[in-house]
């Protein structure tokens, strides 16, 4: 995935689109990550300046919500789902296998609902269901 | 030349994308539709051709399989080994009862016309010419429950927004489904969205609401970019906006992605997250439906509930009622998962048993191994054992069996589940998700699932279990919402249901 790299003044025109918006300030963090790739610690501040609220109120958020990291994404990024379903189906030995393989690309995932078909696996944003290491490894090139 | 290929995630998961591509480059002159899944998951990729008598399905596709269908001859529905004959003629599919997703699969999602053919918009013209009082009464009537798991009447929570006055009021559809093992808003969404639109339109106009949110996961990114373009045609199409069909009605709605926290599908964690705020659960009272979101008068529903709204408004509130058991009145979207043969969307009449669920439907686990547990009601619901398969699955009985129905989702386990780890697994879920306002959720999920792990290790097994049993007890009722409350509901039920799997040592 492409981002933008990190810069105040893009981040300030982003943030103008929301406006209008009432309850930015999730919107906003979920914004700066969609750009940048991720919420850079500077991004609070100007946040909080630009929609009048707290630093303290959107470092809350931000802290939050499992899907908003404040450092760089790697350059391929999978998550394994590991609830139930998935377990049912093998996911538990999955997902050891992939993080012993890719590491820091690996993250624990809670539910593509796909779990008619797991092992499910997101790589880079593309569904994969009956996934094996294999099938994760073509997707990832 | 018509032929559908599900543009669905599940079956884009296992390689649809792939399968339309080959099949376009073969036969460029054919029409491709990529429509919702029919929902029985373990054929996809279900590719079907329109015939003069009925649409012809072959299944599961790989990309693999292209060539020696074009050999086949399928567009002319031709022999092949994965001919499946006409898709109406599908015992699995022809044997169940579609209400809630009568079109999905069966439609072009975003084709409004396709939609129209097909009964839809009916609802919405009868609502824009009936009273708010009709339309909640037709509602009620129905004895439509909740559907995202807690089952409270849709129609008295409609009554009770429509009667709390306010210069501002919103309907807000709850797709954060992130129970394991239910998938049936993502696919009602990608399959057909303007059943949702229009029921939330309904809504509107019942309780007098112009604003629409839908809260639907960041994890369903496809979901989330099929019902952007649907608001985008229902705008066009003057299905939403002012004066909505040139009637005195307006309403408008948009999308809400949420940020990968299971809490925020508690309704007021939801509403706190859409105010773009932390997840954190609200007291109740005030009920949201007269204090909800930014303090305004808000109808909360799951996306199955309000989906049901256009057949209730259409077919009338009889039809509705005529199906079910006691107090649980029409269809139930079960969704089979997990490790079993035959998963997907299962819509039937409430009342049919776990057994004819999971064997007659699902076939049993996909491993071939023997079925041994089956979880109900996503992961806050309870284990249960195949000694009680003959339970009927509706609010009551699955609550008087020691579970829940939940959203509906049936994950069916193997013999090599151990119960002691997945009860453990439950408290580590509550301790990661939970959202830190009451301490017997917040503290007690770390420490119970530490004391399992002590069980596992054979730990002074007898005095942890007794602890479990305690802490779980204060879990119950010493928490706000759900996530606290119901998460000794999997342990307890693993403990009860499969003993031996409690007695120190891994299995």
């Amino acid at each position: 995935m492409k981002y933008r790299p990190w810069s105040q003044d893009a981040a300030l025109v982003l943030l103008a689109s929301l406006r209008d918006e009432m309850g930015p300030v999730l919107m906003a963090l979920q914004l700066m990550q969609k750009e940048f790739g991720y919420v850079d610690k500077a991004s609070i501040e100007i946040i909080a300046n630009f929609f009048n609220t707290s630093r303290a109120e959107v470092h809350g958020v931000l802290t939050f919500y499992h899907d908003l990291r404040t450092t760089a994404p790697t350059t391929h990024e999978i998550s394994i789902c590991v609830a139930e379903a998935c377990q049912a189906v093998g996911a538990r030995v999955l997902v050891q296998e992939v993080k012993a393989k890719f590491g820091d690309e690996t993250h624990d995932g809670y539910c593509f609902g796909n779990c008619a078909l797991g092992p499910t696996v997101m790589v880079n944003g593309e569904i994969i269901g009956r996934a094996t290491l294999e099938k994760i490894e073509q997707a990832r090139r | 030349m018509r032929v559908f290929i599900p543009g669905d995630s599940a079956a884009i998961s296992v390689g649809a994308d792939a399968v339309a591509a080959a099949i376009a480059l073969r036969a460029p002159s054919a029409e491709i539709v990529r429509n919702g899944s029919r929902g029985a998951l373990w054929l996809e990729t279900l590719v079907e051709v329109q015939s003069p008598d009925g649409r012809i399905a072959y299944g599961p596709v790989s990309p693999d399989d292209v060539t020696s269908l074009f050999d086949a001859d399928f567009l002319n529905g031709g022999a092949h080994a994965l001919f499946l004959g006409k898709t109406d003629e599908i015992q699995w599919l022809s044997s169940q009862d579609r209400v809630t997703f009568a079109r999905v699969g069966i439609i072009d999602p975003l084709s409004l016309d396709d939609y129209r053919s097909h009964g839809g918009l009916v609802a919405l013209n009868k609502a824009l010419t009936s009273t708010s009082d009709w339309i909640i009464d037709e509602v009620t009537e129905s004895g439509l429950r909740g559907r995202g798991g807690a089952g409270f009447p849709a129609g008295i929570k409609w009554r009770t927004v429509a009667q709390t006055p306010s210069d501002q009021k919103y309907i807000c559809c709850n797709a954060d489904e992130g129970d394991s093992g239910t998938f049936a808003d993502r696919m009602l969404i990608e399959g057909d969205p303007f059943t949702l639109i229009e029921a939330m339109i309904i809504a509107g106009i019942a309780v007098g609401a112009n604003t629409g949110i839908v809260y639907l996961r960041s994890e369903y990114p496809y979901a989330i970019a099929t019902l952007r373009k649907a608001i985008e045609v229902a705008r066009k199409n003057n299905l939403l906006g002012s004066k909505i069909l040139a009637t005195s009605h307006s309403f408008d709605m948009t999308v809400r992605v949420g940020a990968g926290s299971y809490v925020c599908g508690e309704e007021t964690a939801m509403l706190e997250s859409i105010e773009g705020k932390r997840g954190v659960v609200r007291a109740k009272p005030p009920l949201p439906a007269i204090e909800g979101l930014f303090g305004k008068p808000t109808i909360i529903n799951n996306v199955l509930t309000l989906a049901t709204v256009p057949m209730i408004i259409a077919d009338g509130a009889s039809a509705y009622k005529a199906r079910g058991v006691g107090r649980s009145l029409g269809t139930q979207v079960f969704q089979l998962a997990g490790n079993v043969a035959r998963g997907g969307i299962v819509e039937k009449a409430f009342g049919i048993t776990v057994n004819e669920l999971v064997h007659t439907y699902g076939g049993g686990t996909l491993s071939g191994r023997t079925l041994r547990a089956v979880q109900i009601g996503g992961p806050l619901g309870a284990y249960f054992s195949t000694a009680q398969f003959d339970t009927s699955m509706d609010y009551e009985s699955l609550i008087a069996a020691g579970g829940m129905l939940g959203h509906g989702g049936v994950v069916v386990f193997d013999e090599s589940v151990d119960l002691a780890q997945q009860a453990k697994f439950a408290m580590e879920f509550c301790a990661l998700e939970s959202c830190g306002k009451c301490t017997p959720c917040r503290i007690g999920s770390t420490r119970g699932a530490e004391t399992i792990g002590l069980i596992i290790q054979g730990v002074e097994v007898e005095e942890n279990k007794r602890l479990l049993l305690d802490l779980c007890e204060v879990m119950s009722d010493g928490s706000l919402c759900a996530m606290g409350g119901l998460t000794p509901m999997p342990v307890k039920s693993a403990m009860i249901n499969f003993p031996d799997d409690f007695k120190g040592g891994v299995r």
